[in-house]
């Protein structure tokens, strides 16, 4: 019965990938609405209240305005690029969630041990999200290059520059956060901060948890570092040749982006799926961990509500002239401190298993 | 001094919390938008809308068919014919206005002598063919007589600044 076996496990499987497919999906729709909402708001504007209750169906109606438009391929396009580009930014996204774990569940006492909610509990997590989530860039270049059209190209050599240059800060950062938690799982980094808010990472590590965000905001080409898409001056970058479904696909990509690094952020830095005090633990992981995300994403909003457009010299000297010195400085404060021996019992009590 | 006040402003991030903070202010504030079909801004009496041709209580047309909003008009959108009637009077037998024609100046209601031809507050008034927007004196005559009440209305109430 070995094949019935391997179709059960095939089967959770296909389950466990549309238990979170399905609802980044959907929390992808209604970011779109909460940011137009968000926005609005900020510009003293109602924002869109029409569709439905709220303006609440308004995601639906845009996805399926976009579903239904023509998709225009150029001419001079390379056409299997071309539509290839889309499906290579959208796919790393979804993949990298593969190991995100969102909470811890004992499934109502079923299990003596508790499980991670995840579909992969990966021990390499951490590397693995980076790896994944380097990959988009290839999506964005692709799109460029395959449009033929120079503000493509351009947008395209720009999101490249930029993700490049701020993938190094963030690795640097990832490291201070590793040589706290000791692990480079990511539920293990969760359980290292477990405790209540003072075991979080984001206090030991303020200055690399502020650069490892705002760092995230640029690998996202979320406005400020919106180079890539620079409406006033590229049109929209990389996917100006865009239209329907394709171009559906790629927001869908940058929205998925957003939810992952913002994800990964809270996992990394704000304890991931434990509460602020440790009486608060009676309300579910996962509702502190989305929370935490919610909180991040309307962070991302409300940067794309208020600063302007960072000038191109701007962001590279942001990004290898500040943002790399401060994580190298820390990591070396961290070491340091690590080995130094008052320090060490200072920084000793964010790290597990230390001598406390 | 100066220099090391820059450098914490700076690293403390001031400016773009300050930032964040004014966007975090508005975010509460009342907001102003207008839901336009429900809820409109208000209209002045001088606002210059659609136009129309009034009658006066009897019923008899204003028009005395003078042509000096023929001649005025700087986007050469009215046209008018007239002929005498059997009482005697000169009245018009065509007076047409093309409506994508007009830039709305205003001199028509200006250069008319009787008031007899006016814009009204009317600015709904968008068809699907370029053809509806040709408006004969039977259109102009019953927009006249549609909104008579408020023409007059906003002429009485700008009437003391003419």
């Amino acid at each position: 019965m070995s094949w019935l076996d391997t179709a059960i496990t095939a089967g959770i499987w296909a389950l466990e990938v549309l238990a979170i497919a399905i609802p980044v999906a959907l929390s992808v729709a209604y970011i779109t609405y909460a940011e137009r909402r968000v926005i609005g708001w900020m510009q003293i504007r109602k924002g869109c209240n029409r569709v439905g209750w709220a303006g609440l169906l308004q995601p639906i109606a845009d996805g399926l305005k976009l579903f239904l438009k023509e998709t225009i391929i150029p001419t001079t396009a390379n056409k299997f690029l071309f539509v290839a580009a889309p499906v290579m930014s959208l796919l790393p996204v979804l993949v990298a969630f593969a190991v995100v774990p969102f909470g811890e569940t004992t499934l109502g006492g079923l299990w003596e041990v508790a499980h991670v909610m995840a579909i992969s509990n990966l021990n390499i997590g951490v590397l693995y999200v980076m790896a994944i989530s380097s990959l988009g860039i290839y999506g964005i270049l692709m799109a460029g290059w395959a449009s033929n059209s120079k503000y493509a190209f351009l947008g395209a050599i720009r999101a490249t520059c930029q993700m490049v240059s701020y993938e190094i800060a963030m690795g640097f950062a990832i490291v201070c956060v590793l040589m706290l938690s000791g692990s480079l799982n990511l539920a293990e980094i969760v359980r290292a901060q477990s405790g209540g808010f003072w075991h979080w990472y984001f206090i030991p590590l303020f200055p690399v948890f502020l650069v490892y965000f705002i760092s995230g905001v640029a690998e996202t080409n979320r406005s400020p570092f919106d180079l890539t898409e620079g409406e006033s001056e590229i049109v929209a970058g990389f996917f100006v040749e865009y239209s329907g479904m394709w171009f559906a696909t790629f927001s869908l990509a940058e929205y998925g982006a957003m939810i992952l690094i913002s994800l990964i952020t809270a996992i990394m830095f704000l304890g991931g799926w434990h509460a602020p005090f440790p009486f608060l633990d009676v309300i579910p992981g996962t509702v502190w961990l989305l929370g935490k995300t919610a909180f991040l994403i309307f962070m991302f909003i409300w940067f794309r509500a208020t600063f302007p457009r960072y000038r191109y010299d701007q962001l590279m000297r942001l990004g290898w002239k500040v943002f790399l010195p401060v994580t190298l400085v820390w990591i070396a404060v961290i070491g340091i401190s690590i080995y130094t021996p008052v320090l060490s019992d200072i920084i000793g009590f964010w790290r597990p298993g230390s001598a406390l | 001094m100066s220099m090391i006040k820059r450098a914490v402003k700076t690293w403390l991030l001031m400016e773009l919390f300050r930032g964040l903070m004014l966007t975090g202010k508005y975010l509460f504030k009342k907001k102003i938008t207008v839901e336009y079909p429900e809820e409109r801004t208000p209209l002045s009496p001088r606002f210059r809308g659609l136009h129309a041709l009034r009658r006066y209580a009897s019923g008899e047309e204003r028009c005395i068919a003078c042509k000096l909003c023929e001649v005025v008009c700087p986007a050469l959108a009215i046209t008018i014919e007239s002929e005498e009637r059997d009482d005697g009077t000169r009245r018009t037998t065509r007076y047409d206005i093309d409506m994508t024609l007009c830039i709305y100046c205003g001199f028509c209601q200006e250069a008319c002598p009787v008031d007899a031809v006016v814009e009204t507050q009317v600015f709904e008034f968008a068809t699907e063919t370029r053809a509806e927007l040709y408006y004969t004196k039977d259109m102009l005559l019953k927009v006249g007589e549609r909104y008579e009440s408020e023409i007059a209305a906003n002429i009485a109430a700008d009437a003391r600044y003419r």
